[in-house]
């Protein structure tokens, strides 16, 4: 495919894909915003920028990461070969800490010496935790008083790494509220202060600049495919809320004859109108920064979502994910609670590998489509995150007290 | 220009003396009473009266206003109720300038153009958006200035010299002056700070500024007026509605007149300053 008409030129120079993305913040940050794209940009065509991530990645993180025949699973399911992108084996645990690597750097690079974040289950705020530790920055996380709840370990996880957890309890206490106060927090100091989004949400250049620094997923695995199978997948797939880890995976397979598969968490079920899904369920609203599909009511207040995996529990989604789904690009499919701990369940008794709710959602995907596969097909799942920290959720859903 | 705001700060200018404008939220605790609030600040001194479009998630604002948001949401509020509260608004009172302030979702949701055209027919005047930077001129400011109301942006101490003339750009009515960089009813202005923004503000446009963001008391106002072609006060107000609400949230019996009083003196402080 010509480069003009590649699928990965997206965003344009306002930041915009189609009609999804833009920037849509208050007069406040948009100094900073523009300071962050410019500098960003500068950091894109260094190469000791990116020759310095590359060492974090390597020795710090553990990149890359294994891509893993998931055997057993494939026999159990008697269809299409299944690989795992072990993401989950990175420093923290998920995929998050690729992204916060490269902003903490990012942000060393502009002079800023103050990190916030924004966590729902505890993953991104750990992984910002760890590195603004390592940096010797104070990282301060906002996570809702709801999710701090249902999360104590990764909450102690962060303490222990000298980060400061603000519980937020303005609106309804969950992950989008927890970046409404962050977005607060960064325009009441803007001056040495990073905020460091953990998906590809908010305004531009952040889904584009967090898609960039997650595509080394991607990139890894189109390498490690062609070495293990010759040839490239017939099937990507990855739970998605935000985003990142899915366009992480998607990004450099785009232009390729490769089926993409985002699955969404469907909750108690999309028709009972408790879910996440927001591709599958949403309109095109404004929210965070950037146009996208969104869980709201017909006036255009954001709705509540609801998933087991706190991680998936936001009402909006990436502005490229919107925007791929409507170029018919993405196939958006749900996954609901009780599906997913059943993939959850399944995968720690045959694989030995307790994958994160989030994923277990895309297994849980999997678990229909691999049966009808043929034996000599390829699925590779985004295993974006361990498990450990969803047991005490699974615990409480299959009545065992821990 | 709306005519009703272009007039309002030719005859402030004309007396010698800053406006007043204050923020309400549409809805706030419940329609009726919100209704009563509304139509009686003019009585009060009220210059110029901003009404906010509840949203769920008001990112720029701080948690007083964020509250008073969602009380209206919970009263039942819709864009299309505030609306019609202009409406009613307008039955009433013919020279106040309206200006109503929101985030762009609910707007967008209800389609721009029905919108835009509700709004003139409703009798606003003026808009202010506060997640639509000029950067996304194209998406709203453009149709609705072409339809005769006045965009209000919003400039703050963050605006550089550099980026001060793409704020002005395609703004009218007037510009207004956040005057700390955070959020509403966070901490208070510092009085000759605002002074040299708003001159330099002055020195770049002929559209009048108003200054708003931690402006509390009527000594704040009246230190703010001296300065600033008005002042903005939302913050202390919609306080004080959340302070006037019974244990089920219901407005108490005085609420109007205990909101109504406090804006008397913020306007007695305004008249007062340059005197």
């Amino acid at each position: 495919m010509s480069q003009r008409n590649s699928l990965r030129n997206m965003p344009d120079e306002n930041g915009h894909y189609g009609i999804f993305g833009g920037r849509f913040v208050a007069e406040t940050l948009m100094p900073l915003i523009l300071e962050l794209e410019s500098a960003y940009e500068a950091a894109k065509k260094d190469e000791g920028f990116w020759k310095e991530l590359d060492g974090w990645f390597k020795d710090y993180v553990g990149r890359p990461s294994p891509l893993y025949f998931a055997e057993r699973l494939t026999e159990h399911f008697g269809g299409a070969k299944i690989y795992f992108k072990r993401e989950e084996l990175n420093h923290t645990g998920s995929h998050k800490i690729n992204n916060t690597v490269a902003q903490v750097l990012l942000a060393k690079r502009m002079g800023k010496t103050r990190i916030i974040a924004e966590t729902g289950a505890g993953q991104h705020g750990v992984a910002t935790a760890t590195v603004a530790s390592r940096l010797g920055l104070p990282c301060i996380v906002y996570m809702g008083a709801k999710d701090i709840e249902r999360q104590q370990p990764n909450v102690f996880r962060m303490r222990l790494l000298g980060a400061e957890v603000r519980p937020v309890t303005s609106g309804s206490h969950t992950l989008k509220d927890a970046m409404n106060e962050a977005l607060r927090d960064w325009v009441s100091n803007v001056h040495d202060t990073f905020y460091v989004i953990g998906s590809v949400a908010g305004p531009h250049p952040y889904p584009a600049m967090v898609r960039d620094f997650q595509s080394v997923i991607g990139r890894e695995t189109k390498q490690q495919i062609l070495e293990k199978e010759g040839r490239l997948p017939d099937v990507l797939i990855a739970a998605v809320g935000g985003g990142s880890n899915a366009m992480g995976l998607f990004h450099p397979f785009l232009d390729d004859d490769v089926r993409l598969i985002a699955v969404e968490a469907a909750g108690d079920g999309i028709e009972t109108g408790r879910h996440a899904a927001a591709m599958a369920a949403g309109t095109p609203g404004v929210l965070h920064g950037s146009r996208s599909y969104l869980l709201q009511d017909e006036d255009g207040q954001v709705v509540e979502p609801h998933s087991i995996s706190a991680g998936l529990d936001y009402p909006g989604v990436g502005p490229e994910h919107s925007w791929l789904k409507e170029q018919g690009r993405l196939e958006i499919a749900p996954a609901t609670d009780a599906e997913t701990l059943e993939a959850f369940q399944l995968c720690g008794r045959i694989e030995g590998i307790l994958p994160a709710l989030e994923c277990a959602h895309a297994l849980a995907h999997i678990a229909k489509i691999a049966p009808t596969m043929d034996k000599d097909q390829v699925i590779v799942l985004n295993l974006s995150g361990r498990g450990d920290k969803d047991i005490f959720t699974v615990a409480e859903h299959l009545g065992v007290k821990l | 220009m709306s005519d009703r705001i272009r007039e309002r700060f030719a005859a402030l200018a004309a007396e010698g003396r800053a406006g007043l404008v204050t923020y309400l939220c549409a809805g706030d605790p419940d329609p009726e009473t919100s209704l009563a609030l509304i139509r009686g600040l003019p009585g009060c001194g009220v210059d110029l009266i901003e009404i906010g479009m509840p949203f769920s998630d008001p990112m720029a604002d701080g948690p007083a206003i964020q509250a008073g948001n969602l009380r209206a949401i919970a009263g039942g509020m819709k864009l299309a109720k505030v609306l019609d509260l202009v409406r009613r608004f307008r039955e009433e009172d013919q020279a106040t300038p309206v200006i109503l302030m929101g985030y762009y979702n609910p707007v967008h949701q209800m389609g721009k153009e029905r919108f835009i055209q509700s709004a003139v027919e409703a009798g606003v005047d003026g808009l202010i958006m506060v997640d639509l930077p000029p950067e996304e001129d194209e998406e709203f400011c453009l149709p609705a200035k072409a339809a005769g109301l006045d965009f209000i942006r919003l400039a703050t101490p963050t605006t550089d010299a550099k980026r001060l003339p793409v704020v002005l750009n395609n703004a009218s009515g007037f510009i207004y002056y956040v005057s700390i960089t955070g959020i509403t009813g966070s901490a208070a202005p510092v009085a000759d700070q605002v002074g040299e923004a708003v001159r330099r503000i002055k020195s770049s446009t002929t559209l009048p500024v108003a200054v708003g963001f931690g402006i509390r008391t009527p000594e704040q106002a009246a230190a703010i007026a001296r300065h600033a072609d008005a002042a903005v006060v939302g913050s202390a107000l919609v306080d004080l509605v959340a302070s006037n609400l019974d244990e089920a949230g219901k407005a108490r019996p005085g609420l109007v007149e205990t909101v109504h009083s406090l804006v008397r003196d913020l306007a007695a402080g305004v008249r007062g300053a340059r005197a």
